[in-house]
């Protein structure tokens, strides 16, 4: 994986709960440009653990003096969101992945419709920054619980099509008004808690939307679980713990596997299953039902197992 | 006239399935000559697809249109061409929103045309359904002069444009709906194949 050394120099609060970061090169050269909907996978070193997470990039696509994100708080989550929380200052060097893009938008659309729920605001901030340039017709929803907990407010531009929509004043969102009447040639992109994706999904299907016209980006992370054991084709074990996945175990274990998003979503560290003896937990966005049914892959970013044996192809 | 089944060949060349219903959806259908009996049955599998449904119908010398104009669609509007149905059915795409459906039922020519024209209004490829009825005849574009030959049967044929002879390929394009004819004598010219008949 290519990797960037970025110094941390801005570190600015949005809301009680999510904070954004600004990282430059450390000899101010330019950092390569992206498109709006691109992560970044930042490396938190964290006690021994090396953690890595996905982070969608907020600032200019097209502006290369630095990458700034987005990052809630998860005090239950694994650590890394509050590593960046409490451990790293301005001035700190960390290592940045170079931007990879799953949630590009389709270009083709006479019109983007993007709906975002709480932190999955982040994607859509430099999407709108592309937009403005492209000139392109576009809606944006921006739902959220509490005004205190949506931090984007204070990122969004102030334009009349852009809507935001509190619960807690009684504002909620109505997908089945939002997804009514919009033009020939609209494309829906959803980020957000799967329970939005999903809605957007059913009330788009209901409206007779094709398939084709919804994208959603939602990145998981690694959930917990009980500790077990994979089998390499060499007869080598490997033991991954209740809070680590299986593709940190391996990482840890200085065994080779490629990966991306490690959120289940882009299908880069898809390890073949020579022989499996229980019972995969697949968390993946990726493998087909049919696929996760057969129990010949798995997703090792975010997919557990339970049972006596599991082979892999490494 | 049954729908068409039409021999398999490369990943370009078009391929028709029996029109299925979507539902009381907002839908609009153009159906040239036998292409009426696709919506005829459509509608006999789910009356509800009227419910909703502006149809235009191209009667091509049929007599289709009586029991058409009974399936009591929304709008129902009979035109004597392809080109003078054109302007009602852009209007109708630039009034349509998402989850509108489109049904295309006849000739590939019309197929070819009105998909053409759907998908460059916006319409995503997948809210199109086409059936192919009625006769095999092709609208081919030289590749040489770029002009469109209609109703064309044979194989080879002269392009109406710029009269070179012109192998009848399986090549579409998507954006122009039209198949694509090559020069049949390049290496020989004068020396071309016997003329066939195009074949399903």
């Amino acid at each position: 994986m290519s990797a960037l050394t970025l110094r941390v120099t801005e570190i600015t609060p949005l809301s009680p709960l999510v904070t954004r970061f600004r990282f430059e090169h450390p000899e101010g050269a330019g950092l390569p440009l992206f498109s709006g909907g691109a992560h970044v996978v930042v490396e938190m070193p964290d006690a021994g653990v090396l953690r890595r997470n996905a982070y969608s990039l907020i600032s200019d696509p097209l502006d290369g003096s630095g990458y700034e994100i987005a990052v809630r708080r998860e005090d239950g989550g694994r650590g890394g969101s509050r590593f960046l929380h409490t451990k790293v200052s301005v001035g700190d060097l960390l290592r940045v992945n170079l931007p990879v893009n799953l949630f590009a938008l389709d270009l083709r659309a006479k019109k983007q419709l993007m709906i975002a729920g709480g932190i999955g605001i982040t994607p859509f901030l430099a999407q709108l920054k592309q937009l403005a340039r492209l000139q392109m017709p576009f809606e944006l929803h921006y739902a959220a619980r509490s005004r205190a907990e949506a931090a984007g407010i204070a990122l969004l531009p102030d334009l009349p099509q852009i809507h935001v929509h509190i619960s807690d004043e009684g504002n909620r969102m109505d997908l089945g008004a939002i997804l009514s009447g919009q033009p020939l040639g609209t494309h829906v992109y959803t980020c957000g808690p799967e329970g939005l994706i999903a809605a957007v999904d059913e009330t788009a299907a209901r409206l007779g939307w094709p398939k084709g016209a919804l994208h959603s980006e939602a990145f998981l992370a690694p959930p917990p679980g009980a500790p077990f054991t994979v089998t390499l084709k060499s007869g080598r074990e490997i033991e991954v713990g209740a809070h680590q996945s299986l593709l940190e175990a391996l990482e840890a274990a200085e065994v080779a596997v490629d990966w991306s998003c490690r959120g289940g979503a882009c299908g880069r560290c898809e390890t073949g299953v020579s022989a499996c003896h229980g019972r995969i937990e697949h968390h993946d966005h990726w493998l087909s039902d049919e696929e996760k049914a057969s129990q010949t892959k798995i997703m090792p970013c975010v997919s557990r197992f339970v049972g006596e044996t599991l082979t892999l192809d490494l | 006239m049954p729908r068409t089944e039409f021999s398999p060949s490369i990943m370009s060349r078009p391929v028709y399935a029996p029109l299925k219903a979507q539902g009381a959806a907002p839908a609009l259908m153009l159906a040239e000559a036998e292409g009426a009996e696709a919506i005829l049955e459509l509608a006999a599998a789910d009356p509800s697809v009227m419910d909703r449904a502006h149809l235009i119908f191209i009667p091509g010398g049929t007599g289709f249109g009586p029991r058409l104009a009974a399936l009591r669609a929304r709008l129902y509007h009979e035109a004597p061409s392809y080109p003078a149905a054109l302007e009602r059915y852009r209007k109708a795409l630039l009034d349509a929103h998402m989850g509108t459906q489109l049904y295309l039922a006849g000739t590939e020519g019309l197929i070819g045309q009105a998909s053409a024209e759907a998908l460059a209004a916006g319409l995503p490829a997948d809210a199109i359904q086409a059936e192919h009825r009625g006769s095999l005849a092709r609208r081919m574009q030289c590749v040489h002069c770029k002009g469109v030959t209609e109703g064309v049967t044979t194989d080879p044929f002269t392009c109406s444009h710029c009269g070179l002879t012109l192998f009848v390929r399986d090549h579409f394009s998507r954006r122009l709906g039209a198949f694509q004819g090559v020069c049949v004598d390049a290496e020989t010219p004068g020396v071309t194949p016997a003329v066939k008949e195009i074949k399903a």
